[in-house]
């Protein structure tokens, strides 16, 4: 069974602080959903608010249409796997995987025959005799997944509970997730800082910053079509141009930068008008070396070094004008390997690969 | 790692001076403080009663006597020595409802300082705690007699709502008694049980809840098992010291009861049969620690553990 997450005019205060700002957003059924966004920006407030653990100060939490006004942890159906996990360290791993059954009382038996069952599912079989300090990192992981599912949950919440393991395990843990999800098939609401885990793993995402969700969408869609200069800077890695905006025709706009006048497609919402302040945004795999002078936008750029990842290859230039270097990432083959640093190039664009974005705070770093 | 190295790291890290310091003071203070007075105590226990000038004659002889006695009495064969076993018994199983009484009282207290308190409310209630205690002990034990007395202000405060038609004799009954003795030793509960329950990591008692437990389970099932060891240690030291304890029966006690330790300090001080006196502080002292040896095993608690 599963179900859908309603927040509806959601407003969590903490004295004077605001955490979440008039939050509304439906979670379907059978989803897995991401809030994502930098540490403090009020996701893993609203888990807790979806799990019970805090009342919002306003609106209304509806967990399968149903208000959850007044109704207490243990009373939701929900489950809640924590980022440190906190497993029991003092219960078996059996016994943790069924407490949820043994608070209903199921007898001992029933509750072990669950156990190996679950064990099974995540592959750990024969382990259920052991204590929690037995196991790795990704078994605990594991057995913290089946605590949580053996309560029969109908929306499972995870708060970041990936950040404690090493990459490698981290990327492994992604698609067993999302494996799991898709055997259980009931609601995963995910709360993560790691854009690659919830671009990976997400049907939906909702890019949170300092209480507010910026844009709700597939990662396809953040990533492409960004509507905030905070969502193109925080999904993926962009290039950024700030400048004014000179023409604003349909489905383009002229943004006039230091780096010269660059024609991008404007972000869905901005409403750009000549004289407002904008953002150009264009991703490295966007960016090209234009030698032939015939793309939309041209912009004059020294090399300044380059990285070799294997596949293809960084390269770091200082465009003319501009105030941080820009990024461009290119397929390794010959033509990329004869790109120097001291060279002078000229970089393009194609007008609907960039967005433009009303000026706006960007994410750290 | 083995006893030596062990002694050359510390040596190591805290140098000659200071390593001679820490390992003799810690000596002096165990042997002399300690080790010596027991054995002393323990010898003089196994000895015939004679005065001082008679000490290391022939007439100092070894004998059994002082504990026969605790046992059979002075009377014949057959006999036993009915006041003091009474004593002895009715000393421990109270001491051990006091503890019982405090664990009880002072759970719930650690458990709100431990998680749920916050920054000024905490201190305010840490100091609450520990402030009355600067009060000395034999002062506080009289505060507890007026306050129980035939025209205390509990009696006054009974009478005055009505409840009671004449003044209740707390002293007699030990009320009085029972409750200084729970209040004595009392932070030397809660303080373990604190201490243990701070470290419990809080999302484990969400992580209960979350699951659906209740408060009581979650209580029995994460925080009594993480706390056990400063339940242990609390109620270890608030047994063997309320089983030891002199000032308060002294104050507190009812004219017809009698603490054991009251015994041995008559058996000192009164009768001056001080090899009687050391006997008897040994029953007491062994009994104590079997007990509690017993009740740990009971309770699956291993001594390391206790000293977390």
């Amino acid at each position: 069974m599963t179900s859908e997450v309603a927040l509806e005019n959601v407003w969590i205060r903490f004295g004077d602080f605001v955490a979440a700002r008039d939050i509304n957003i439906t979670i379907r059924a059978g989803e897995f959903f991401s809030f994502l966004g930098p540490s403090g920006c009020g996701k893993t407030t609203l888990l807790r608010a979806v799990s019970g653990f805090l009342e919002p100060s306003e609106g209304r939490v509806l967990i399968g249409g149903a208000d959850m006004a007044g109704i207490g942890p243990n009373k939701r159906p929900t489950a809640l796997i924590f980022q440190n996990l906190a497993l029991f360290p003092l219960m078996s791993v059996w016994e943790n995987i069924t407490f949820a059954l043994e608070v209903r009382g199921v007898g001992a038996a029933r509750r072990r025959k669950r156990a190996d069952e679950l064990l099974e599912l995540i592959a750990l079989p024969g382990q259920g005799d052991k204590t929690v300090g037995e196991l790795s990192g990704g078994q605990r992981q594991r057995v913290a997944i089946a605590r949580a599912l053996a309560a029969e949950p109908e929306v499972l919440l995870l708060d970041e509970p990936l950040s404690a393991l090493d990459l490698k395990l981290r990327q492994r843990m992604r698609t067993e997730l999302r494996d799991i999800q898709r055997r259980v098939g009931i609601t995963f609401i995910y709360i993560t800082h790691d854009q690659g885990e919830a671009l990976t793993m997400s049907d939906n995402i909702a890019v949170m910053r300092e209480g507010v969700i910026e844009q709700v969408g597939d990662g396809n869609t953040l990533y492409d079509r960004p509507n905030t200069a905070f969502v193109a800077s925080f999904v993926g890695e962009n290039n950024l141009f700030r400048g004014t905006v000179g023409a604003a025709e349909r489905g383009a706009v002229t943004v006039e930068t230091a780096a010269g006048a660059l024609r991008a497609r404007p972000a869905t919402g901005a409403a750009l008008a000549a004289g407002d302040d904008a953002f150009v945004f264009i991703r490295p795999e966007s960016l090209r070396f234009d030698d032939a002078m015939e793309m939309e936008n041209r912009i004059g750029a020294h090399i300044q070094r380059r990285e070799f990842e294997g596949s293809f290859w960084q390269v770091f230039l200082d465009a003319d004008g501009a105030e941080q270097p820009l990024k461009l990432s290119m397929v390794n083959d010959d033509a990329a390997a004869a790109r120097r640093p001291g060279q002078r190039v000229t970089l393009g664009f194609a007008a609907e690969l960039a967005v433009a974005t009303r000026a706006g705070p960007l994410a750290a770093g | 790692m083995t006893p030596l190295r062990h002694l050359r790291e510390f040596h190591r890290r805290n140098g000659a001076g200071l390593s001679l310091f820490l390992i003799g003071a810690t000596g002096f203070w165990i042997l002399f403080m300690i080790v010596l007075p027991q054995l002393f105590m323990a010898d003089f226990s196994f000895r015939a009663n004679v005065p001082p000038p008679k000490w290391g004659t022939p007439e100092h002889y070894y004998t059994l006597e002082h504990y026969r006695y605790m046992i059979y009495g002075g009377g014949g064969e057959g006999s036993f020595n009915v006041i003091d076993l009474r004593v002895f018994f009715k000393t421990i199983g109270a001491a051990m409802l006091v503890t019982l009484f405090d664990a009880a009282l002072c759970y719930p207290i650690a458990w709100h300082l431990a998680q749920a308190a916050r920054g000024g409310w905490a201190r305010l209630m840490v100091l609450a705690l520990v402030v009355p205690f600067w009060v000395n002990e034999i002062l506080r034990a009289f505060a507890f007699h007026i306050l129980f007395g035939a025209s205390g202000v509990l009696n006054s405060a009974l009478m005055a709502a009505g409840v009671l038609d004449e003044p209740y004799d707390f002293v007699r009954e030990n009320i009085a008694l029972y409750a200084g003795l729970g209040y004595a030793f009392i932070l030397l509960m809660i303080f373990p049980i604190y201490n243990a329950m701070e470290s419990l990591d809080k999302n484990q008692v969400e992580a209960a809840r979350d699951l659906g437990a209740s408060r009581w389970r979650i209580h029995r099932r994460v925080v009594m098992p993480h706390a056990k060891p400063g339940i242990t240690s609390g109620c270890t030291m608030v047994f063997m010291l309320t089983a030891g304890a002199l000032a308060a029966p002294q104050i507190l006690g009812g004219p017809g009861s009698l603490w054991f330790t009251q015994i041995i300090y008559q058996a000192f001080n009164q009768a001056g049969n001080w090899a009687r006196g050391s006997a008897y502080a040994i029953i007491l002292l062994v009994s104590c620690i079997v007990l509690v040896l017993a009740l740990m095993k009971a309770f699956k608690v291993r001594l390391g553990e206790i000293a977390r």
